[in-house]
């Protein structure tokens, strides 16, 4: 192991609105999170904050002792929201998570993290993105370990890594709203009722089988991934950042078990039960090991001493 | 404006040429394109007779290589560029930035196309990939309005290829992961969405069930027509009955907007649907070859004639056909 993973907070997926964010941040600036995305990645119509209003939670999350990046959208399609990207990028304070290559090309000659749609499946696009000026990478959703290990194994010298271990996984982006679909509303009369939903609409199948999540523009697993089993893995990888979404209020209690994990105060598979009952979602770790998304490997066969 | 149609198969290109294609876009029989299917695409030879038709012909071939290699399989990509690259095609079209960053260090005189699975909806996106990475062309994801095509295209440095038919991804390209989130593989690991290895049948007392790897898209009456189990096009439950939840099995048809594409200085149309029968590729090229001629010569006069409509409607998913994001019905 090459040295204490950080433990980095990603960015709220759902439509929490001001108050619930404040509430949110505010815990999270006494978490054992060393770092926070802030920003709105799904849909460019939700403004919980202005951009001044972000700036300043992210201010006082510094002023706490937290690495602050803020995370751009995934989709991006009219001008306001490119104008708005680069009044983002044009912000001196904080490092820029860029998540579509709009904003790779925007924030060109400053630090930025690429994030895990930027669809970084091999070296030679790691290396690329480094050029631009990346200094972190996430992983696609779907990538196992295997390419996973050998693009961390490859990687620039100097750029670290940093991989989801917890939370449900975006898996598509739309230009439709299917939360104004489902209600039968325009997407421009939508009235922000995705706020009615701070954990997302549940789809299930006809045979009521947890699948997906819808969250606007987004959908996202129904389950949840889990990787805590998998901790000594990472560690023995020297996996730099291990993110948590921010999806889910239990994510502060589930840091404190990542973190004993890390500090061998926790074993791993206890970590992965604690974490597990955290939460109603079934828990997966299936793109980990190969397999579909949606799966979770055997109990007892992620065992590790 | 360039027409650029589907071959799945030599025969499928033979018969695009023949009704009025003016590009065909084909892949190499692996899973370095996204129509990685049994029975499907070209083999190096056949690949060459293709270009050699084509060319006798005056009518262009590209290469699709869109989707994304990693480090196990890298070489099978870079392999798959050298190969096309000898081959004297007119383009490559290309989706991972590591394999654009192979093809034009390795081959500077070959034409790159960007792949709708380049997920680029901005001019700023296309600007990032022409900047570095010298391509020539974009294809625009099925997610933008018109205007939203329009001010891509007066803002982008390089021409733009649009869909005007075919199979409706309602999601951004390229990011897409429902099929291995169910599969394990999906369109860019992969090359195929909801491969056909892991759909069932099953006839019930409920109905004909569709199911993906043991997950059930949907259930159909024996008065229902059934699709293809595609998760996007399923039926499932949000806190009541079952419905489309995401899109339901449409086409898209851009040919009513045609004019507006023209003034907007759209290069090329495509069509999909490189896994389609000859038949299907004969039919639809030769509507969309009558369409553009028409609209060509006179753009303020056209109006798609009902036959044409009819055709496509045929041929669509569901018998219905949409313009999607283009017009956004739903916005």
């Amino acid at each position: 192991m090459s040295g204490r993973p950080h433990l980095a907070l990603g960015p709220a997926p759902y439509f929490w609105g001001e108050p619930a964010l404040v509430d949110f941040y505010d815990t999270a600036a006494k978490s054992v999170f060393d770092m926070v995305y802030l920003g709105e990645v799904v849909c460019a119509k939700r403004r919980s904050f202005p951009l001044e209003g972000w700036l300043a939670v992210g201010r006082e999350l510094a002023a706490a002792g937290k690495t602050v990046i803020f995370s751009t959208l995934a989709l991006l399609e009219a001008g306001s929201e490119l104008g708005f990207l680069k009044r983002l990028i044009a912000n001196d304070e904080f490092m820029i998570e860029a998540n579509d290559m709009a904003a790779v090309q925007l924030v060109r000659g400053h630090p930025f993290v690429a994030g895990p749609t930027l669809n970084i499946y091999n070296p030679r696009t790691l290396e690329v993105l480094y050029a631009q000026g990346m200094v972190r990478w996430l992983p696609p959703v779907e990538l196992g370990a295997g390419t996973f290990a050998a693009l961390h194994e490859t990687r620039p010298a100097g750029v670290q890594t940093e991989l989801p271990v917890w939370g449900r996984m975006p898996l598509a982006w739309s230009a439709r709203c299917y939360t104004a679909r489902h209600l039968d509303l325009a997407k421009d009369q939508c009235g922000f009722r995705c706020s009615d939903y701070p954990d997302g609409l549940r789809v299930r199948t006809q045979e009521d089988q947890d699948f997906l999540v819808l969250n606007g523009t987004q959908v996202s697993s129904a389950v949840r991934c889990n990787l805590l089993e998998h901790l000594p893995q990472m560690l023995t990888l020297g996996v730099e950042v291990l993110r948590l979404a921010a999806d889910h209020k239990a994510v502060f209690e589930v840091a404190a078990l990542v973190r004993d994990v890390i500090d061998q105060q926790r074993s791993a598979s206890e970590a992965y039960r604690q974490a597990a009952e955290l939460t109603t979602d079934d828990c997966s770790d299936g793109y980990w090991i190969g397999q579909p998304g949606i799966s979770r490997a055997a109990a007892g066969e992620n065992a590790q001493p | 404006m360039e027409l650029v149609c589907p071959a799945g198969s030599l025969q499928g290109l033979k018969t695009a040429i023949a009704h009025g294609a003016d590009a065909v876009y084909l892949g190499f029989r692996d899973p370095t394109n996204a129509r990685h299917f049994s029975g499907l695409n070209f083999s190096t030879e056949a690949a060459r007779d293709a270009v050699e038709f084509a060319h006798a012909r005056n009518r262009r071939v590209f290469i699709a290589l869109n989707t994304f290699p990693q480090a196990h399989n890298w070489n099978t990509w870079r392999d798959a560029v050298d190969r096309a690259a000898e081959l004297d095609i007119d383009a490559l079209i290309v989706a991972d930035t590591g394999v654009m960053d192979y093809a034009c260090e390795h081959w500077p005189q070959l034409r790159l196309h960007l792949s709708v699975q380049a997920s680029a909806t901005s001019a700023e996106a296309i600007r990032f990939f022409h900047e570095r990475f010298d391509i020539h062309r974009a294809v625009l994801p099925r997610v933008l309005s018109i205007a939203q095509v329009q001010r891509v295209c007066a803002d982008s440095p390089i021409e733009t290829e649009v869909f005007g038919f075919g199979s409706l991804c309602v999601m951004v390209e390229g990011r897409c992961l429902l099929s291995s989130y169910v599969t394990g593989k999906s369109p860019n690991n992969f090359g195929a969405c909801s491969p056909g290895e892991f759909v069932r049948w099953t006839e019930t007392q409920g109905g004909l069930e569709a199911r993906l790897n043991g997950i059930l898209i949907d259930r159909y009456n024996a008065d229902e027509h059934s699709g293809y189990p595609t998760v996007c096009k399923g039926r499932y439950c949000v806190n009541g009955p079952a419905g489309y939840t995401l899109e339901q099995p449409v086409s898209l048809n851009s040919l009513p907007i045609l004019p507006t594409l023209v003034d907007a200085g759209v290069s090329a149309i495509k069509i999909e649907g490189r896994q389609r029968s000859p038949a299907y590729v004969r039919r639809v090229t030769g509507v969309w070859r009558a369409a553009i001629d028409s609209c060509l010569s006179d753009p303020r006069a056209f109006k798609p004639e009902p036959a044409w409509i009819a055709e496509l409607s045929a041929l669509s998913e569901g018998s219905q056909t949409t313009l999607g994001a283009f017009s956004r019905y739903w916005q």
